[in-house]
């Protein structure tokens, strides 16, 4: 059966390494609090859900306040502003990565929020990054809005003064 | 309210090192051969090894196998998904190669499933672009002229 064994094989290197891709395709569903917020991002506003209990406010919003236990949809709108509580600097290039690095992943509280949301700041050099830095959205153009969180391009400095240690302390 | 829904694909591109053993077996794959490895107590692996598994020792040379030999046990795959090694309806078995000890799994593309049954003689069927992979053998056929 191996008449048909290319001549060159029989001479190649031998094999040492072999592809072993994982590949798993999901359908993610986003329930209807998740959805609403998504939608939201679509026209560009960002809608958490309040608690009607503690009164934290939950970006993305939830069904239900997992302090309280009760249910947190309370639709509120929240700045496309805000602090950036904890930053991190990627230096090594992957697949898929948003831009070649070293580029900074933020974690922002966003006005009017009590839970940060994870996005990405430009305009920066890495070395500039830090806790506390104001931070705007930057939004894509309106027809490449979508119910995605990749409607916010990604944030900048706003040009504001850095956010006292004391205001997002209980939110890191 | 309409609740939204997306696919979500993850993938991780890994390359894995194969070892002295396995990536003997998939050289011989690629020149369309089949090679086990014998063990210090004489056993002959199929698919090879690194070490024998009744005794933990190290295994010992390689075996040059036929591609022919016999279905021990299988089961039927009447709607193969996205992966598969055959697009149409074929059968997972293990087969013990003549001249092996042990079997490997792989696929018998046998048409239907009373085409199959335990102890048909089998052969394999070689992809004609061969990259050191166990796909290279595409898949075993039953032996012609062999009743079902």
């Amino acid at each position: 059966m191996s008449d048909d064994a290319p001549d060159a094989a029989a001479t190649a290197a031998p094999v040492t390494m072999v592809p072993s891709h994982v590949r798993l395709t999901y359908t993610v569903t986003a329930g209807r609090h998740l959805s609403s917020y998504l939608r939201a991002l679509a026209d560009r506003r960002i809608v958490g859900g309040r608690c009607p209990v503690c009164t934290k406010v939950y970006l993305p919003a939830r069904g239900a306040c997992p302090t309280c236990g009760v249910p947190a949809d309370q639709p509120v709108e929240v700045a496309d502003r805000g602090t950036v509580t904890t930053f991190c600097v990627i230096r090594i290039p992957f697949e898929a990565a948003p831009f070649p690095p070293p580029y900074v992943a933020v974690a922002i509280l966003l006005d009017g929020a009590d839970m940060p949301i994870f996005h990405l700041v430009r305009g920066i050099a890495p070395e500039e990054a830090r806790m506390g830095m104001r931070v705007q959205a930057r939004w894509v153009a309106d027809d490449q809005l979508g119910p995605t969180l990749a409607s916010i391009r990604w944030f900048e400095l706003s040009g504001e003064p850095d956010a006292a240690y004391e205001t997002y302390a209980n939110h890191l | 309210m309409d609740v939204l829904s997306a696919p979500y694909v993850l993938e991780y591109t890994y390359q894995r090192s194969t070892g002295p053993v396995i990536g003997r077996f998939l050289t011989a794959l690629r020149d369309g051969r089949l090679e086990g490895v014998r063990t210090t107590t004489g056993r002959v692996l199929m698919p090879p090894l690194e070490y024998d598994p009744a005794t933990g020792e190290a295994t010992g040379e390689p075996v040059p196998l036929p591609p022919d030999g016999v279905v021990t046990t299988w089961a039927w795959v009447a709607t193969p998904r996205p992966g598969h090694p055959l697009d149409r309806p074929f059968a997972w078995a293990l087969i013990r190669i003549d001249g092996a000890d042990t079997a490997m799994l792989h696929a018998v593309d046998a048409g239907a499933a009373d085409a199959m049954r335990t102890g048909m003689r089998v052969t394999a069927r070689w992809r004609a672009e061969r990259t050191g992979s166990i796909l290279d053998l595409a898949c075993f056929v039953p032996v012609a002229g062999e009743a079902p």
